[in-house]
């Protein structure tokens, strides 16, 4: 893959930057040829943020040194790292969502026609660089009309546009749909062999392997490994992010499979803005299944598991029954009793409550039952025995039950609400993107609860746009386009190709 | 019925309307340079205040107009200082802070006022300047081109402060640092620079504001505004933060007040009614403002301060 890597542009060395009381960076060295993608993989609050904006002149580290292009480099502000030509795009946008593309582009930069703003120059040099790495995109519009990935274009081409050789892209995949990652892929290649460089920030697996020309994995601010995709493999790099071997897919025992727990039949909703979101669908999930939903994020995926869940109305003529009960006119409350627990979507929106403490999440459903109150006072004894049983069952690191929910990492919470919803053995489970934004080692711990779950005859839906999660997990996948099921087909023998032409709407 | 109509839709109203509007235009011109880039000023009042009774002194003493004027914005622009390294370098809640500035405008001029002046004097108020030709015109000539100099330059500073806002570098600066002050800063639009001269411009409109109340009036007295300011808050929302939209409500209010006033005069509103009838220009500004509530959206950072962290 490393095909015409040139000169070292940049040389970081010794990096060591401390946050009261973390140590974010320990020591690191890493470095950037011309015409390669560099990856920098680890685990979230590995320090590879922290890393690159000590790059970008936003923090000053306390020791080590950094060279470009051979020449030791003090940057003291974005700036001045700007002026050394590199660019960084942020994991977080920074775009000015009311101002044109042309404008976020011509922002901090000296206009031709002072004191007034020159952005038909701008836009010029915008559509040359559109053409140079076919990054299409209108000059004149506001961002707030453009979808995610027209945004990140604009970021690239701000970088550009100052004549970036050095690019840095932290998480740059992290909301973006599969063909937005493809096509950004190719850009980034194309800006590779033109011979920039590039660094390249990821915890994707299967990204770090398909684009980079050399990884460097981080772990608690340390430099764990450096490596190549021809040398590595995914589970290779997880270990090496982890710290430990880590099983990328649940072992899956061979279950019975039981009678049907979940019946939906006949499903149609509205989605937000009135149209039909799902349209029609028939599934049935059996005892120690589990049905894995594929699709690209907004085919009806999140109204699916909203109807079900109690949370959105269905049309008439739907059906949804759980242990032959029909519950499609009940309560959430109701829907519980009857045997469903559901993972959101939106953990923090829907799963948890941000300011409670861990306990108060780990009983938020079941509090007012007659386990852990009597007379309208908690039995706080009984609480705290369930509830320190759960976070060690669940391996939740929390400071204490007592901590705030908000204050843990995603995968933490996201344990927290996995070992609320489990506690009840239900016998039908919603799980919503379980992983989406988990640290490897939680969701493998996840995915692992869920197969244990199942394997003792629960009946499961794991809706997930990560497809290696959905082929890992599920036994059945359907494929969700449009708001119906294109096809439902067993996981032995499903390949990405067949799933992603179905997303795609394609029947074969 | 048809008495109310005639003595509402007369020239004579429609000149002073204009005349009424002036003040908040000015304050709400300056309001939204500020909002514009993220800053919330609700001290606009106590700045006119203070500007009003410095340039109602100043002719007082000095019997010239145009000191006074060059007072009054002279007033604002120190009171801008001070409001601009409170919020953008210390910080402080803007809310809070504005009251604070309110609050020292209202107390510090009546001291002044009562230390310096006691009984209120009149003073030469600003002349008409009849532009020619214009205002010969039949009907409107005389209603719209008979007012003093700052009532014209209030005018032609709508599109002025659009142009500045839409066209220039700073404008652009001053809508991205109002919106996403992290991502100017990013690029190196210092946030901290472009609210500090944004906070200038709208307090020096202030001041000018104040200057125009008090000597279009010819006499000041202890809280001449009576929450003029806070109307020329008001009006920056009414207005979507746009000069124009501003214009529009300062019109609006101006003329109403205006009608008011000459139903008064003409007697055709009873005496009894009177002071309800005097809320009536606060009452449709509030009404006009919650039938427009929501549908435009405020600079995504107002009222948030910016540091890099
Ligand atoms: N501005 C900051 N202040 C304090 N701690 C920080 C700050 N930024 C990052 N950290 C801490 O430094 C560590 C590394 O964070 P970061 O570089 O953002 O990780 P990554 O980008 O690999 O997810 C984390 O423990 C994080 O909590
Ligand atoms: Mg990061």
């Amino acid at each position: 893959m490393a095909t015409n890597t040139g000169e070292v542009m940049l040389e970081m060395r010794n990096i060591t930057k401390r946050f009261p009381g973390v140590l974010a960076n320990d020591s690191v060295n890493f470095d950037v040829r011309a015409g390669e993608v560099h990856t920098l993989l680890g685990e979230n609050g590995a320090g590879k943020s922290t890393l690159m904006k000590v790059l970008f002149g936003l923090y000053q580290p306390e020791e080590g040194e950094i060279l470009l292009n051979g020449t030791p480099t003090k940057i003291t502000s974005p700036t001045h790292a700007i002026n050394q030509r590199i660019g960084m795009i942020h994991q977080h946008f920074m775009l000015v969502p009311t101002l044109t593309v042309a404008e976020n582009v011509a922002l901090g930069l000296k206009s031709g026609r002072r004191p007034l703003t020159d952005l038909k120059a701008v836009a010029r040099g915008i559509a040359d660089i559109s053409d140079e790495y076919g990054l299409a995109v209108d000059p004149n519009v506001d961002i707030w009309r453009l979808s995610v990935g027209e945004r990140q274009r604009v970021e690239i081409i701000k970088a550009l546009y100052r004549k970036a050789e050095l690019l840095v892209l932290d998480e740059p995949t992290a909301v973006l749909t599969p063909q937005e990652v493809d096509e950004l892929f190719a850009i980034l290649r194309d800006m590779r062999n033109s011979g920039k460089g590039l660094v390249f920030i990821s915890h994707k697996l299967h990204e770090v392997m398909a684009l980079s020309d050399r990884i460097t994995v981080l772990r608690n601010g340390k430099v764990t490994g450096a490596t190549t995709p021809a040398e590595s493999d995914r589970s290779k790099l997880a270990s090496m992010m982890v710290g430990r071997e880590v099983k990328l897919a649940p072992d899956k025992p061979l279950v019975e499979i039981g009678k049907p727990r979940l019946t939906i039949s006949n499903l149609s909703v509205d989605g937000d803005r009135g149209a039909v979101a799902v349209d029609g669908v028939d599934l049935e999930i059996r005892a120690g299944e589990i049905l894995g939903i594929a699709g690209v994020s907004g085919n009806g995926q999140r109204e699916l598991a909203e109807a079900i869940a109690g949370l959105r109305s269905v049309k008439s003529g739907s059906t949804i029954s759980i242990d032959g009960k029909d519950v499609a006119g009940m309560d959430t409350r109701d829907r519980r009793n009857a045997g469903l627990s559901y993972v959101p979507e939106e953990r923090m929106r829907d799963g948890a409550i941000g300011d409670f403490t861990v306990a108060e999440n780990l009983i938020l459903v079941d509090h007012g039952s007659d386990e852990f109150s009597a007379r309208g006072m908690f039995k706080f004894a009984e609480i705290e025995t369930h509830c320190s049983q759960l976070v060690s069952d669940y391996a939740v690191k929390t400071p204490s039950l007592e901590t705030p929910t908000s204050s843990l990492s995603g995968g933490n919470i996201q344990k927290i609400i996995l070992a609320r919803e489990l506690a009840n053995e239900p016998s039908v489970m919603i799980a919503s993107q379980p992983t989406r934004g988990v640290d490897i080692g939680a969701a493998e711990y996840i995915h692992s609860r869920l197969v244990d779950a199942r394997d003792r005859g629960m009946a499961t839906m794991v809706i997930s746009e990560d497809l290696d999660e959905v082929l890992g997990l599920a036994d059945r996948i359907a494929v969700l386009c449009d708001g119906k099921v294109m096809d439902i087909v067993p996981v032995e023998g499903a390949t990405k190709e067949q799933l992603g032409l179905l997303m795609a709407g394609v029947k074969s | 019925m048809l008495e109310y109509l005639e003595a509402i839709f007369s020239v004579a109203v429609l000149a002073s309307g204009i005349r009424l509007a002036t003040p908040y235009l000015l304050a709400g011109l300056g309001e939204t340079v500020g909002q514009r880039s993220g800053v919330l000023n609700l001290g606009v009042d106590g700045v006119m205040q203070l500007s009003a009774f410095f340039a109602y002194w100043t002719v007082l003493v000095h019997e010239n107009l145009w000191l006074g004027i060059g007072v009054s914005v002279l007033v604002g622009l120190v009171m801008g200082i001070i409001y601009a390294i409170v919020t953008v370098f210390f910080e402080a809640q803007q809310g809070i802070s504005g009251i604070g500035i309110f609050l020292f405008g209202l107390g510090f001029s009546d001291l002044m006022f009562q230390k310096n002046v006691g009984t209120p004097r009149f003073v030469k108020s600003l002349p008409d300047v009849r532009i020619p030709v214009l205002s010969d015109l039949p009907v409107l000539g005389e209603a719209l081109f008979s007012h003093s100099v700052v009532i014209y330059g209030a005018f032609l500073l709508v599109p002025a402060v659009a142009w500045l806002l839409r066209k220039t570098t700073f404008g652009m600066n001053v809508r991205a640092v109002g919106e996403n002050p992290q991502a100017a800063d990013s690029l190196g639009v210092s946030a901290q620079r472009t609210r500090f001269i944004a906070i200038l411009i709208g307090n020096v409109l202030a001041g000018l504001a104040g200057g125009a109340l008090v000597l279009q009036l010819g006499v000041f007295q202890p809280n001449l505004t009576q929450g003029l300011g806070f109307i020329a808050v008001a009006l920056v929302y009414f207005g979507a933060w746009r000069p124009s939209g501003v214009m529009v409500g300062a019109l609006l209010y101006g003329l109403v007040a205006a009608s008011v006033l000459q139903l008064k005069a003409l007697q055709l509103i009873p005496r009894s009614y009177s002071d309800i009838a005097a809320m009536a220009p606060a009452v449709l500004t509030i009404a006009a403002l919650v039938i427009l509530a929501g549908r435009v959206k405020a600079p995504a950072a107002l009222t948030r301060p910016f540091a890099r962290h």
